[in-house]
């Protein structure tokens, strides 16, 4: 497969990831506004936080009120991580790999393109907010299902699938992360159903509140963290969408389980030796926030290292220079 | 809908007769558009439009900063041509691009045409698209153009005429198929019922013709898509062809010349590539040889070609024979090479280089259509009836300074075909772009594209002047 269109379809595939998980955290704050007690200020503040684009936001918006958080995360072009820019950008990387994906998947992010780009032109509504959000996550689960049922399962699918749990990855940690230090309230209120309450939307934006119930029943803190981090069962947790990145990445490199043959093989399997031999006691006793931070380091090694394995350009044969040009 | 108030207005209209009643190939259409319920035909109208802008069936448009994206117009009522007048077309067509390579082979090798006189020397020579880089080639079979687009008029009298051979790289198949593909979802009883030969085919005559280019020692050969990228208006065109065949698609900058082969650079290192069908000008095609500062193209790969190491369609130098001066002579090409009669015949053609026919065109361009010959796309163009008297002036001066620039040919009606606008028909001109495909034998696709001026009284169909298509039916014998 050409380095272009793998490097295409690997962020392709990132973004509308990306988008996927930016809607249902406004969704799910959204929704956790309505429960909380009369009094308390709305909270908007930490989802600027998660994305990692408090700057920016501060340096343009005055104030973390509802509607310019909204407006910044869902519709802003001039933030390169909202939601419409991020489908723009994976629509536009569909386009130049158009012959690589199915038609239905070009189709699916086109038209879910279409329907959020008309819907900034007529602006943020909050009657419809709920239909809106869910439309979006929608149309990423089911390019998620076209891509799984339409595509041949080939290099180019491994990709796509390292695109999906490397940025599903880093949001569940940023998720996690900001929560943890942010949202939680003074010591007493924990245990309080206040605490529940944010618990609850945590384990929402990941998608995981029934399954975390079925799994552990009560609300606990180090539970839900050992659910988001450790579980392997959970297709939402750190560690499951570290093993299925690596499943695709030796598919790709062919090199056996256990082993490596390149810098994103070798910095994916330390990480994932890390969380597997770490209980969550040990991680909470020596900084949530510190390990989260170390997490997000590594998740951007491996992403380098990705980028260097198989989309940089190279020599051909060490006497050659490079070709012209210049990857993303 | 009813017909009841469409006119034909003194033009060939390709659905009626003058006397309003339908032509023998469109009695059925005609009695299904008009048993649809009120309302109903809109309704497919834009059904039909919903799936391309949903399929992203759309073109760019060069300097329009914010919305480069466009949706080619498309109108739902098909132009149909009958299985005799097709037999016909097939035969002229395959006469004529059979005619035009063995004038490719000849003036990159003996010139023989031009030493026995039946076209001027100076008017090859001189042509921007006679590339001296080619002089010597040898493509694959002696075969220089592989893909044709030869775009076809009809007249008031019912005449089709040739208007011009696209050689370079033809654009607007995907059209074809995807109009197809949106009318049978539009319209499937009608489409069923009308016994419509079938386009589909094309992708794989497409691959086999790429593929019989290559080296026959190669057991599979590669073949890829080069495009200039996302920002060529035909980009999704190239990626659709690519995607059809099952080809990868490749920019200049994913390819490399190493050891005399064009190679693309790959996730798992350097891959061979055997066949390029580029989608490229000449000009941009490799900066060592054309022209230096192109950032499309890949240094060395016209070497790689020279050695056939790699194969091209279309052959570099194809444009000399789409050449518009060129054109007034293709009827005398056929006759010195094959020794035929020409099926189909072209426009009367002045040549303002030739003396007598400049002083005629610059007295007449109120009747005339005047053609820069090196410009394409409906640019460059005086369409004298609808012309002002400072146009005039400026064509005038224009051809006077570069004679050898401009062609010029009496203003044809146009035939018509009724479209859609606001909830009622009416006529518009078109003309027909049928695509030849010429390896190991010459293929014609049954159709092509029907273009439609969709301004009234218009007579350029060309996308980027406010042309749109319509679905093109070839019945069955």
């Amino acid at each position: 497969m050409l380095s272009r269109v793998a490097n295409s379809i690997y962020w392709m595939s990132r973004y509308i990831e990306r988008a996927e998980n930016v809607a249902r955290f406004v969704d799910v704050n959204l929704q956790m506004m309505l429960d909380l007690p009369s009094g308390l200020t709305e909270q908007w503040e930490p989802l600027v936080i998660i994305t990692g684009d408090d700057k920016p936001f501060a340096e343009r918006y005055a104030g973390a009120t509802r509607e310019n958080v909204i407006q910044f995360l869902t519709f802003d072009t001039k933030n390169p991580n909202s939601i419409l820019s991020s489908l723009r950008a994976a629509r536009e990387n569909a386009r130049t790999v158009r012959e690589a994906v199915s038609p239905e998947m070009w189709e699916q992010i086109n038209t879910c393109y279409l329907m959020v780009n008309a819907a900034a032109a007529r602006g943020y509504d909050l009657e419809d907010a709920d239909r809106f959000f869910s439309e979006i996550k929608k149309a990423s689960l089911l390019f998620d299902g076209l891509a799984d049922a339409t595509m041949l399962h080939d290099e180019g699918w491994h990709f796509y699938r390292m695109g999906r749990f490397i940025e599903r990855a880093d949001k569940t940690s940023r998720l996690l992360d900001v929560k943890y230090f942010i949202l939680l309230p003074a010591a007493t209120d924990v245990g309080t159903a206040l605490d529940d309450i944010q618990w609850a939307a945590v384990l929402r934006s990941a998608s995981a509140f029934e399954m975390y119930r079925q799994r552990h029943g009560h609300i606990e803190p180090d539970r839900i963290l050992h659910f988001l981090l450790l579980d392997l069962e959970f297709p939402r947790s750190i560690n499951y969408c570290l093993t299925h990145a690596g499943l695709s990445l030796h598919a790709i490199s062919g090199a056996p389980a256990g082993t490596f043959c390149n810098s994103a093989e070798q910095h994916l399997g330390r990480l994932q030796a890390e969380l597997a031999y770490t209980p969550v006691e040990q991680i909470i006793a020596e900084g949530l926030h510190e390990f989260l931070d170390g997490l997000q380091t590594k998740l951007n090694m491996i992403d380098h290292g990705i980028f260097e394995s198989f989309f940089a350009l190279r020599p051909l044969d060490g006497r050659r220079g490079f070709a012209h040009g210049e990857g993303q | 809908m009813k017909f009841d108030g469409y006119t034909c207005d003194g033009f060939y209209d390709e659905m009626f007769l003058p006397d309003g009643n339908a032509r023998r190939g469109a009695t059925l259409l005609k009695h299904k558009i008009e048993s649809l319920v009120d309302g109903e035909l809109l309704d497919r109208q834009q059904a039909a439009e919903r799936a391309l802008l949903q399929g992203g069936i759309t073109f760019n448009v060069y300097g329009d900063g914010a919305a480069t994206e466009r949706i080619f117009p498309f109108d739902v009522i098909p132009r149909i041509i009958e299985a005799d007048e097709w037999e016909r077309l097939e035969k002229g067509l395959k006469q004529r691009v059979y005619a035009l390579n063995l004038f490719l082979d000849d003036i990159y090798h003996k010139q023989k045409i031009l030493k026995d006189k039946i076209i001027p020397q100076e008017i090859v020579l001189s042509a921007r698209s006679f590339r001296e880089q080619c002089v010597g080639l040898n493509p694959p079979r002696g075969i220089w153009c592989h893909i044709t687009g030869t775009d076809l008029v009809r007249d008031r009298d019912g005449q089709m005429y040739v208007l011009e051979d696209n050689l370079r790289c033809p654009s607007g198949v995907s059209y074809v198929l995807e109009n197809r593909r949106v009318m049978k979802r539009t319209f499937p009883q009608v489409f069923e019922a009308s016994r419509v030969r079938p386009v589909d085919e094309y992708p794989s005559r497409l691959l086999d013709m790429l593929q019989s280019l290559a080296d026959p020692a190669l057991e599979s050969p590669s073949v890829a898509v080069l495009t200039p990228g996302i920002y060529n208006s035909a980009y999704f065109e190239h990626s659709f062809l690519a995607q059809q065949m099952g080809v990868e698609l490749v920019e200049g900058r994913d390819l490399i010349v190493a050891d005399g082969r064009v190679l693309m650079r790959t996730t798992k290192g350097f891959e061979r590539v055997d066949v390029l069908y580029r989608r490229i000008d000449d000009d941009f095609l490799d900066p060592q040889v054309f022209r230096p500062d192109s950032l499309l193209g890949v240094p060395g790969l016209m070497e790689a070609y020279k050695n056939g190491r790699v194969a091209l369609a279309n052959a570099p130098g194809t444009g000399i024979a789409d050449d518009k001066c060129i054109y007034a002579y293709v009827p005398k090409m056929i006759r010195y090479y094959l020794g035929d009669e020409p099926i189909i015949p072209i426009v009367p053609t002045y040549i303002c280089a030739e003396k007598s026919d400049c002083g005629y065109v610059i007295e007449h361009l109120d009747k005339l259509v005047v053609k820069a010959v090196n410009e394409s796309g409906g640019y460059g163009m005086l369409v004298g009836p609808h012309s002002t008297a400072v146009q005039r002036a400026d064509f005038a001066e224009r051809i006077r300074k570069h004679p050898r620039n401009y062609i010029a040919q009496p203003t044809l009606g146009l035939s018509r075909v009724p479209v859609i606008v606001d909830g009622s028909f009416s006529g518009r001109h078109v003309d027909l772009r049928p695509y030849i495909l010429y390896g190991k034998d010459i293929y014609v696709l049954p159709g092509g594209l029907t273009r439609v001026a969709l301004k009234r009284g218009s007579l350029v169909v060309n996308s980027s002047q406010g042309g749109g298509s319509k679905d093109t039916w070839v019945l069955r014998a």
